[in-house]
């Protein structure tokens, strides 16, 4: 089947634009970063002002402190929690409860965010009138992400074990390992990258969330994405730019750093596979 | 399973999962610790139920209960020898008498509706140009789908804000092609010349949001088929239009599905895209919610607004679990 000359010029125009509409908001938040007016949208000259009145403002800094602290907190424990749920998921095909269990794991990836905000807060607060504690703050933020950020770690990890051959499990318990040898000398290397990702993923979506943090915040706990918030509903603001530009270039850098490391990691393991089954 | 390949020494393979080899732990610490199986299973089941499911539950209960200044009453009390169940339905019975709340429940499906249609007309043929593109280029097409997932949603979002107020790039170049006259008589916006809080505004910022959630489970879906399919349709004379209507997107059904629901099911809800480029007219229930809670600080009436949300995705959301689900199963 050939495609002919006009399919593949529909193909590229199509393509071409569709990635123009998702990159356009990104070039422009940072161009106008650089933009020495005081009016937004008229440009007037490059300067690096709003860069130098970043470093004094302090409610974006401690924003940015506590927001670091959560996503670290969040996407460490998501990586934990979602590796345990995906090995239930992939390696226990009947428990009791499952088909509520994998329900809940997933429903958090669509349930709109604002009920599970209300609803998580709802509960926290009801708790603290029994017991005197948690007090509204890091760690309630905490346990929003941190059920958002599982349900995304549980789906990536739980395609990467399916993938697996169960059949280097299986030797190397016949060779003699325990469960616990298997988990970490064998499934492990071969999860890495999917344990990586899932992090880094969820390092990202905490360090984003506005709804959750919104509900679960107490006095004194304004994240970063809070404070961003509150100054783009108010209009349109150079400070939010300057961070934005930051934290694009950030995130941009630790993806390809990470999708060239598991690059790397996924060729040495092929070959080594390779090299192990060719005898 | 793969339990024909395990040695025969796996006596307690009714107790864990088939293939797993007795443990070699003492006895005495078996006793005291939880089984390997019971702790990956119990610790994520337990914190789902503690954090997912008894919020649902409160969430239900205090919906029909009675605001008392800061304490909601209890639902069962204990006066005069007598169990009493207090539930107030009031919340309920006032949302179906002001318009208002109707009104939002059906302009926030419509915003929704009208995002996941145009997801779709946009993502569809994107992702099928995506998934015949030369295999060596897939990998970079698909990465520069998902990094601007990976940047700040919000940020994105805000980024609109400046494209289509005064002098935003898109706005002048909606402006200088005159088409603002066309949407101003559609509709889509209040006034030519005027794009920010309108629904155009909102649809826009919607669908830019959700559209990497429509493309990636269609490629997903596109790039796994089957090609030698289309070559025997061809064989056989259709055309490729034919073949494209009667084989690709009839295979194509579960990617369709899945992108859909992950776009229509938050878009009900959304709050941060019709807070910053919606406007006075453009009410979503997910504001409604926020207000009801931070503004009125009506926590019972706040709490009945989301139940009803939930009925109202419920069946999506049935329909996206059980796709996700069944995914999910049959990968191997």
């Amino acid at each position: 089947m050939k495609p002919s000359a006009l399919n593949q010029g529909v193909a590229r125009a199509w393509l071409g634009l569709g990635y123009a509409f998702l990159y356009l908001p990104i070039v422009a938040l940072v161009l106008y970063s650089f933009n020495d007016s005081p009016i937004p949208n008229v440009w007037r000259g490059f300067t690096l002002k709003w860069y130098a009145a970043l470093s004094q403002d302090r409610e974006m800094l401690s924003g940015l402190w506590l927001s670091l602290q959560i996503a670290f907190l969040t996407a460490t424990g998501s990586v934990v929690l979602g590796t345990l749920a995906a090995f239930a998921l992939v390696k226990y095909k009947r428990f009791a409860g499952r088909t509520l269990f994998s329900g809940m794991v997933n429903a958090p990836l669509v349930m709109p965010e604002v009920v599970v905000g209300l609803s998580l807060l709802l509960m926290l607060v009801s708790v603290q009138r029994l017991l005197g504690f948690p007090e509204r703050g890091m760690l309630t933020i905490w346990f929003g992400h941190l059920l958002l950020g599982m349900a995304y770690a549980t789906v990536v990890i739980q395609a990467r074990l399916q993938d697996l051959n169960p059949q280097l499990e299986e030797a190397a318990m016949d060779l003699g390992a325990r469960p616990w040898q298997v988990f970490t000398l064998v499934t492990l290397p071969m999860i890495a990258q999917s344990l990586m990702s899932s992090w880094l993923l969820t390092f990202t979506l905490s360090l984003d969330d506005v709804v959750l943090s919104a509900f679960l915040s107490g006095p004194g706990s304004t994240t970063m994405p809070l404070v961003i918030f509150s100054r783009a509903r108010l209009g349109l603001n150079p400070s939010v730019n300057a961070v934005a530009t930051i934290i694009v270039f950030i995130i941009a850098i630790g993806v390809l750093v990470a999708s060239w490391w598991i690059a790397n990691a996924e060729r040495r393991r092929a070959a080594e596979l390779a090299a192990a089954t060719r005898s | 399973m793969s339990s024909g390949s395990t040695p025969p020494v796996t006596t307690n393979a009714h107790l864990g999962s088939p293939g797993r080899p007795v443990g070699r732990m003492p006895n005495a610490a078996r006793r005291w610790l939880p089984g390997g199986r019971a702790s990956v299973i119990g610790l994520p089941y337990a914190w789902l139920l503690v954090f997912f499911l008894l919020p649902f539950l409160i969430l239900a209960k205090i919906s029909v209960s009675e605001m008392e200044t800061v304490v909601f009453k209890d639902l069962i009390t204990y006066k005069d020898g007598l169990l009493q169940l207090t539930i107030k339905l009031g919340n309920y019975v006032f949302m179906t008498q002001d318009a208002l709340y109707l009104k939002t429940y059906l302009a926030s499906l419509q915003y929704a509706s009208a995002t996941t249609i145009l997801c779709l007309l946009i993502g569809y043929p994107f992702a099928y140009f995506m998934a015949r593109a030369k295999a060596t280029v897939q990998p970079a097409l698909l990465m520069l789908v998902m990094l601007p997932f990976w940047t700040s949603f919000l940020l994105r979002v805000y980024a609109w804000k400046g494209l289509l107020s005064e002098h935003g790039w898109v706005a002048d170049l909606i402006i200088g092609t005159g088409l603002d006259q066309v949407m101003a008589a559609v509709g889509l916006i209040s006034a030519p010349g005027k794009l920010m809080h309108t629904p155009f505004s909102l649809v826009l910022g919607m669908t830019y949001t959700y559209l990497p959630f429509m493309i990636l489970p269609l490629y997903g879906n596109l790039a796994k088929m089957d090609l030698r399919l289309l070559e025997a349709a061809q064989d056989l004379g259709a055309t490729p239009w034919v073949a494209f209507w009667k084989i690709t997107v009839p295979l194509s059904k579960a990617g369709i599905i899945a992108g859909s629901m992950l776009v229509f099911i938050p878009c009900v809800g959304e709050f941060v895209i019709p807070e910053l480029l919606g406007g006075p007219e453009t009410l979503m229930i997910g504001r409604v919610l926020w207000d009801e809670f931070f503004s009125n600080n009506d926590w019972p009436m706040a709490s009945s607004v989301a139940v009803v949300m939930i009925l109202l995705i419920i069946v999506p959301l049935a329909v996206f679990n059980k796709y996700q689900a069944e995914a999910q199963e049959t990968r191997r």
